[in-house]
């Protein structure tokens, strides 16, 4: 029933990091309506004044909004979703990059590989 | 967010041993709060005298500003370590007996916790076996619409599949002002439904701070600092 969270993360940080992904990948599309804050808790199992900061952090981003009476909604401006997909896809080859610098593969290498695994996978 | 709860300077000694030494803190309400220390640090010695079933030596607690008394007691609802159900009494005679005895229970909201974990109103006490007594228990405590619940070691004895269905209970049932002060060795299986963690060591208060707090200044979980705070 839970996300998941690791043990040594800020939930905070966590919470974040999974909405956003959810935002992105379309689980929670442009406009959708956000469950409140207690459904969210209990899903993923948190305290729901740690859910309730990260919604806030999350509008402040501008990755959602409130309307005053009939609850929260994700953002319908496609360009601050955009953005956020490039964060995060540049997160991932950063980290992947210097974990391939740190066993000794250089650039060919890490091109040949990922072009063979692509190919693979697709 | 307003102070719900106040110890201040609270000393407790047992003859010449010191239980409890100076020991000052505040709880917000609407704040579930980890209450973690090995065994002998005081956990349950200061939760009896907030509970008002022990009086301190020295120093003083308040909740919502008046002293330990009946006032506290009407807003506080106690889950303590060990049974004090009559085992000769069913879990429906039991929820008539909290009914009468306390203005704030809700009957629906602990039969439906009955229903959800399986266990038979008509069932005297005395059949059930020992994590259903204790889920009994639970579900008495948190069916009352308290400010202050205070839980001493509430989910050591059930299984884990009882014991999300209980956590998710604590987060969706209790009342957005309502506090939650609990004791247990549990921390891994808690700690991301706690808002802070205090810290108890032999008597004295090590630490209070929020559980993000703890992640991302010392980046380890809860349960491993307080492994490292309270290494043998």
């Amino acid at each position: 029933m839970s996300w998941n969270l690791d043990s040594d993360r800020p939930v905070f940080v966590q919470i974040i990091e999974h909405m956003e992904l959810d935002i992105v990948s379309g689980t929670l599309p442009p406009g959708a309506k956000v469950p409140s804050v207690r459904e969210l808790a209990s899903e993923a199992a948190v305290n729901p004044n740690t859910m309730q900061r990260a919604l806030s952090e999350m509008e402040r981003r501008g990755l959602m909004h409130t309307e005053r009476t009939s609850g929260r909604y994700v953002t319908e401006d496609e360009a601050t979703i955009e953005a956020l997909k490039k964060n995060i896809a540049y997160g991932g080859v950063n980290s992947f990059l210097s974990q391939m610098r740190k066993i000794g593969l250089g650039k060919e290498e890490i091109l040949e590989l990922i072009r063979e695994n692509y190919e693979e996978g697709s | 967010m307003s102070s719900l709860l106040k110890v201040n300077s609270l000393t407790k000694k047992y003859g010449n041993i010191t239980a409890l030494n100076n020991l000052s803190f505040e709880l917000e309400s609407g704040h579930i709060t980890g209450l973690l220390g090995p065994n002998g640090s005081g956990k349950t010695t200061l939760i009896k005298i907030i509970c008002g079933l022990l009086v301190p030596t020295a120093g003083e607690v308040t909740v919502k500003g008046n002293p330990i008394g009946v006032e506290s007691k009407k807003i506080i609802s106690y889950l303590p370590d060990t049974t004090y159900l009559s085992k000769s009494a069913s879990v429906e005679g039991t929820i008539n007996y909290f009914k009468d005895f306390y203005e704030d229970f809700d009957t629906s909201r602990a039969y439906d916790m009955l229903g959800k974990l399986g266990i038979d109103p008509r069932a005297k006490l005395r059949t059930l076996s020992k994590g259903t007594k204790e889920k009994v228990q639970l579900i008495l405590v948190m069916s009352r619409r308290a400010d202050l619940y205070i839980l001493d070691e509430p989910i050591a004895g059930v299984d884990p599949a009882a014991r999300d269905y209980i956590l998710d209970t604590i987060i969706t049932n209790y009342d957005e002002n309502a506090s939650i002060l609990i004791s247990t060795h549990l921390i891994s299986d808690i700690e991301n439904i706690l808002d802070e963690v205090i810290f108890l060591k032999q008597g004295n208060l090590v630490r209070q701070s929020s559980v993000d707090e703890i992640r991302s200044s010392e980046g380890k979980s809860v349960d491993g600092l307080f492994r490292e705070v309270f290494k043998c």
